[in-house]
């Protein structure tokens, strides 16, 4: 039987030694060497079961398959759209993942679908082991975002701000009268009246900041009560 | 590569302006964020400083020496400001050889700090044409959150404000580690104000996200009465009424921040 050398939820830095023996299972953050398992980056630890998981407490995107995106179109090519996901690496979104009807790429301008600066909703259609990321956006909730405004949060805390079934988000929508699209990738869409807009972003960026402590929801539930 | 400025940012800081609001959800609309300075940060510095500004934190350390004053200036003292930009200050800034933004960003903190005479050059001066001291500026940037040039203005001001002279041997030897009594002295306190323009409205401190979309940049230095120096940055044009408007901003808004500095 291995040991345990930590505890679920404390902080970890690289190097730390979190467990011992071959029955517990290094993911994301963690790696073996021989029979011991030993956090790969600064976050907080994560065990379910066998499985010890250190979630990053900051640290850029990374690309996965099947994750919905909020993504930014910086480019127009003869086919396709490179998009800013806030990975490593810009993604592709070609014509026929990203548009319904038949385009004749000779005689159309592709702005007229997606143009600079527009933000989208798309899903991650494949990753290439090269880093390749490909992008469509047929789909539900796959779409052009109109208006609004964009905020970003550490990726791997987005779960924290959509909170258990969509808590805290379903509150700080109904409590900031906005309209809030997650993505995965922690880009933010906020539409609403500026000011709402503002006291949203502050929520999202208080949890951000605070992700790690207990009983967030409620300190962020009397922020907004209080008004900024 | 040319950035696009991104549209939807503008418009919510222009309808948030329009509410008298920030951003930052700062304080006052048209003041500086939540300013702290620290001193004495530093063991081995003749003085230093941290200032936090918002989330932007910079530290400045003094250090003195002696050595050959300038051909043309044999009577003066001498001042250097070395600015850097380290990559934990922002994942934008890289090591290396500093570029263009941190020389700007020293010599706009080196200009408010020589054209407002607060450090008497001609008392630097020890031996003419032989011996003056050289009173190194350096400045670290901890954290860009934006306004850097305003955040290590102050830092270099707070801690020339709390400088002493190392302890000198008969020969002149600087005996580093111990610091006389003798203070240096500052005339006045130069105080930076930046403001940004942004889609033809000016607002004063900008934060990092105002900067990403600003297509101008005025820093205004004065003191208790007189404008001593101002840089002018970006594309952008500023008005001549645009520019008055800034300076009557500065004058009113660093004679609260003065008050911040002991």
């Amino acid at each position: 039987m291995g040991k345990l050398h930590t505890e679920h939820r404390k902080i970890a830095v690289p190097g730390d030694l979190l467990a011992e023996g071959m029955d517990f299972v290094p993911s994301m953050g963690s790696y073996r060497d021989d029979e011991k398992v030993f956090a790969s980056t600064v976050g907080i630890v994560d065990i379910r079961g066998r499985v010890i998981k250190v979630i990053p407490l900051n640290g850029r995107y990374m690309p996965m398959k099947n994750d919905v995106v909020i993504g930014k179109i910086k480019d127009i090519a003869y086919n396709h759209w490179s998009v800013d996901i806030g990975g490593p690496t810009d993604a592709n979104l070609s014509v026929s993942e990203g548009v319904s009807d038949y385009v004749d790429l000779a005689r159309t301008d592709l702005s007229r679908y997606y143009n600079f600066d527009d933000y989208i909703v798309a899903k991650i259609l494949r990753v290439g082991s090269d880093g390749f990321v490909q992008l469509t956006t047929k789909g539900p909730g796959l779409k052009k975002l109109r208006g609004g405004k964009l905020t970003e949060m550490v990726s791997s805390k987005v779960p924290r701000a959509i909170g258990k079934s969509g808590s805290m988000i379903t509150m700080i929508k109904d409590m900031t009268n906005t309209e809030i699209i997650i993505g995965e990738n922690g880009w933010i869409w906020i539409n609403g009246k500026p000011e709402d807009e503002l006291r949203a972003t502050l929520a999202i960026t208080k949890i951000n900041e605070e992700s790690h402590t207990a009983g967030l929801t409620k300190r962020i539930e009397e922020m907004l009560k209080k008004g900024v | 590569m040319i950035k696009l400025v991104d549209n939807a940012q503008v418009e919510f800081i222009l309808g948030l302006a329009a509410t008298k609001k920030r951003l930052d959800n700062r304080k006052n609309f048209e003041g500086f964020r939540e300013t702290q300075i620290e001193y004495d940060v530093s063991m081995n510095a003749e003085g230093s400083a941290r200032v936090k500004l918002g989330k932007t934190d910079v530290t400045a350390g003094i250090k003195i020496g002696i050595g050959e004053p300038f051909a043309d200036r044999p009577d003066e003292g001498v001042i250097i400001v070395n600015v850097e930009l380290p990559p934990i200050a922002s994942p934008n800034f890289e090591a290396g050889p500093p570029r263009e933004p941190t020389i700007e960003l020293a010599r706009v903190v080196d200009r408010g700090i020589r054209e407002s005479g607060a450090i008497d050059l001609k008392k630097l001066c020890i031996k003419e044409g032989e011996k003056v001291w050289i009173v190194y500026i350096d400045i670290y940037a901890l954290n860009h959150s934006g306004n850097l040039f305003d955040a290590s203005s102050f830092a270099a001001v707070a801690a020339l404000s709390k400088t002493f002279f190392p302890k000198v041997d008969k020969d002149y030897n600087v005996q580093y580690g111990e610091k006389s009594k003798k203070k240096l002295t500052i005339k006045r306190l130069p105080i930076s104000c930046t403001f940004a323009k942004i889609a033809g409205k000016i607002f004063i401190d900008p934060s990092l996200k105002e900067e990403e979309v600003m297509s101008g940049r005025l820093t205004v230095t004065c003191s208790e009465d007189m404008v001593h120096a101002m840089q002018k940055g970006l594309q952008d044009g500023f008005s001549a009424s645009e520019v008055d408007k800034c300076v009557a901003d500065a004058m009113k808004v660093s004679k609260e921040l003065r008050k911040l500095f002991k």
